[in-house]
């Protein structure tokens, strides 16, 4: 065999492995997706529309101006309910933060301490190995303050949540504005949206107009809260893809060098054996 | 012949080296054992290999490489990973988070399970396809089956390891699956479990298991090709390709072509991981276990989606059991199904039927697939037809093809 049909053979078996590797998966949630589009359940949430996020794709890369802007929405908004269970402050660092940033960040916010000599519960300032402190003592307690709904934990939420970062966003500005008729009472409990499961959410629309300060002087609308703590969740998400990307770009033109010197290496030592 | 590097004289070479005496081996000299070391690497590196190997039998190397890359990075894991049910998942959050390079060497192990599953897959597809089980080489088979199934069985422990809700409700439909076993099924599931639910017992348990059997498997690799090398390989166009004449040494003919297909394997595993890890991970697992919490998609990973399909395709929970087990263990018993020698299938006419095991390969691939694609879709309303065909036409290829194609061989060969 000569080392080119070698090499085509190689990259057809490459296509076909991943062929092979994809096959049942592509399959799956096409079938998948002609269910959902045959006979779409009552109350589904609707589909969200497709945002160009700067993390898109698969050369994509979080902006981090957002992500940090992202955190100051958190913090001043979501975090009063949600928690990020698996976040430690010193991971916010990957933001684009210094050390000193970072224990300063940390500083500013309060963290349980354990009981003083008269039982009662302390507090002091986090420090940067700590986690994010929790809105709740427990599941319970978050219950009794939010009508019966748990705030979901925020740590993986656009890789768990269904249709990712576009459907938090578009859930974070797709409330239904609220009902003139002032004196009827709500049928059920919770928010119109869309984008809930059922239409409705236990979450009231969380974002308005300046409701945090961004230090770096963007206008804080409610689109573009929305827009940076989607940022942001999607960052906290998976907060080493870029870092993923990055080397993937490195290591697969090393290795396609590699692969060139290869073919030429093995076409010489194969080049006196006949077929 | 001419001009052609032959490898007779180097192979022949070999015995040249003063004979290793078979008792003093331990009393041996340093120098007398890095002599044998060095005889024992050279006579691997002049291993005869048929010239015409195509691509399929770098599958092997490409095994070996993720193999090595699973054992390194799954060691480096094990330093970090706490296997207790209520740390293990914010263990593994904390590795692929803060753990220095932490995110990537569980992307590397969660890839390589893929990759070596794929890979498997294609290795025992290769194997079928030309007929490696055939005599002499049933050992060697019969060696890979153990191997398909020990790794089997590593990627499942190794799955419930992170603790998700799949780990969780995976470890769960497995230990129900087992405890269908008619009068030691209870016994067995409590063994595998633990206790009465999954928890701290079975992450222990599954946790010394993907370990141990990590270096089983070595062991059993190094089994593998010590017989490989006793055997020989086969060869695309059988015996015909196997004479010495149409051999070359292992090195430096199959070391440059393994290293390039390894290579091109590794570009594969970079662009999926580094660029659509989406292919090889599943967002339920990111999040932490919870016994009150069914989810309303439970499915395994994609190579074990076949056996889950045809799990499902039987109604009776002990049949399915041993449908899915089956259809595994009846690979150990394809030399006997298949009695043919590489001879006969040589020297046969067919009777016009020589597209026949082309055409049942390729229905058995196809019902690989479609059960995997039926497991999928919880063998619901269509599916649960076409998983039971596909089921129908995977066992088909064994229990009809094999033993047919193989009494029309010796037939043809008899007259």
């Amino acid at each position: 065999m000569t080392a080119r049909t070698a090499f085509s053979l190689c990259v057809l078996t490459g296509r076909l492995a991943a062929a092979v590797l994809m096959l049942p998966v592509l399959a799956g949630q096409g079938v998948l997706a002609g269910y959902a589009h045959a006979e779409p359940p009552p109350g589904a949430p609707a589909h969200a529309p497709a945002q160009n996020w700067s993390f898109n794709g698969p050369l994509g890369h979080f902006d981090l101006a957002a992500v940090q802007r992202g955190y100051a929405v958190f913090a001043g908004v979501c975090a009063s309910c949600h928690s990020l269970t698996q976040v430690q402050f010193s991971d916010l660092g990957g933001m684009g933060l210094t050390p000193e940033q970072v224990a300063v960040l940390a500083a500013s916010w309060q963290v349980a301490a354990g009981r003083d000599a008269e039982g009662h519960l302390t507090h002091r300032k986090a420090l940067p190995d700590d986690a994010l402190p929790k809105p709740y003592a427990g599941p319970d307690a978050a219950r009794a303050a939010n009508r019966g709904a748990v705030p979901p934990d925020l740590s993986r939420i656009t890789q768990v949540y269904p249709g990712g970062a576009d459907r938090v966003y578009a859930l974070l500005t797709g409330y239904a504005p609220a009902t003139p008729h002032a004196g009827v009472a709500q049928p059920e409990a919770g928010f119109a949206n869309p984008y809930a499961i059922g239409h409705r959410t236990a979450m009231p629309p969380p974002l308005r107009d300046n409701a945090v300060a961004y230090a770096d002087g963007t206008q804080p609308t409610a689109q573009q809260e929305a827009r940076d703590v989607t940022t942001f969740l999607a960052w906290i998400s998976s907060p080493h893809a870029d870092d993923k990307r990055r080397l993937g770009v490195g290591v697969v033109l090393y290795l396609c060098f590699l692969a060139c010197l290869l073919v030429i290496l093995k076409r010489r030592i194969w080049s006196h054996v006949e077929k | 012949m001419a001009g052609t590097p032959s490898c007779q004289e180097q192979v022949c070479q070999d015995p040249a080296q003063p004979a290793p005496e078979q008792s003093g081996a331990l009393t041996k000299a340093p120098a007398a054992q890095t002599q044998d070391a060095l005889a024992f690497v050279r006579g691997y590196m002049a291993f005869l290999l048929p010239r015409d190997l195509n691509l399929l039998w770098t599958i092997g190397a490409m095994l070996m490489a993720v193999l090595v890359l699973m054992l390194l990075s799954g060691l480096t894991l094990a330093l970090t990973y706490t296997p207790d049910a209520s740390l293990a998942f914010s263990s593994v959050e904390a590795l692929e988070r803060r753990a220095p390079s932490g995110w990537l060497l569980r992307s590397l192990h969660m890839t390589g399970a893929t990759f070596f599953m794929a890979a498997l897959y294609l290795h025992v597809f290769r194997g079928l396809c030309y007929g490696s089980y055939r005599a002499p080489r049933q050992g060697l088979w019969r060696v890979g089956t153990v191997l398909l199934v020990l790794v089997m069985v590593t990627a499942f422990a190794g799955y419930v390891l992170p603790w998700g809700q799949m780990s969780y409700w995976g470890a769960d439909v497995a230990s129900k699956a087992v405890g269908a076993i008619p009068l030691v099924g209870n016994t067995l599931e409590r063994v595998f479990l633990g206790g009465d639910a999954p928890g701290t017992a079975t992450l222990h348990r599954m946790f010394v298991l993907h370990f141990t059997l990590a270096f089983t498997i070595v062991g059993m690799v190094a089994l593998h090709v010590a017989v490989l090398h006793a055997k020989g390989s086969t060869s695309p166009s059988g015996l015909a390709g196997q004479s010495r004449a149409r051999m070359l040494p292992f090195h430096p003919y199959f070391t440059i072509k393994d290293g390039l297909g390894v290579v091109m394997l590794a570009i594969l595993f970079m662009l999926v991981m580094c660029f659509w890890p989406g292919l090889v991970t599943e967002v339920e697992n990111y999040r932490p276990a919870n016994p009150l919490h069914t989810p309303a998609n439970i499915e395994p990973e994609w190579y074990f989606l076949p056996f889950y399909g045809m799990l499902q395709a039987v109604p009776s929970k002990f049949g399915g059991l041993l449908v899915s087990g089956g259809a595994v263990a009846i690979l150990f018993f394809v030399p006997l199904l298949d009695r043919g020698t590489s001879a006969t299938f040589a020297a046969g006419r067919w009777g016009g039927l020589r597209w026949l095991p082309r055409v049942a390969l390729m229905v058995l691939v196809f019902s690989f697939v479609l059960t995997g694609l039926a497991g999928r879709n919880h063998v619901q309303g269509i599916w649960l037809l076409v998983g039971r065909l596909a089921t129908l036409g995977y066992y088909l290829y064994f229990l009809g093809f094999l033993p047919f194609y193989s009494r029309l061989a010796r037939k043809e060969a008899r007259s």
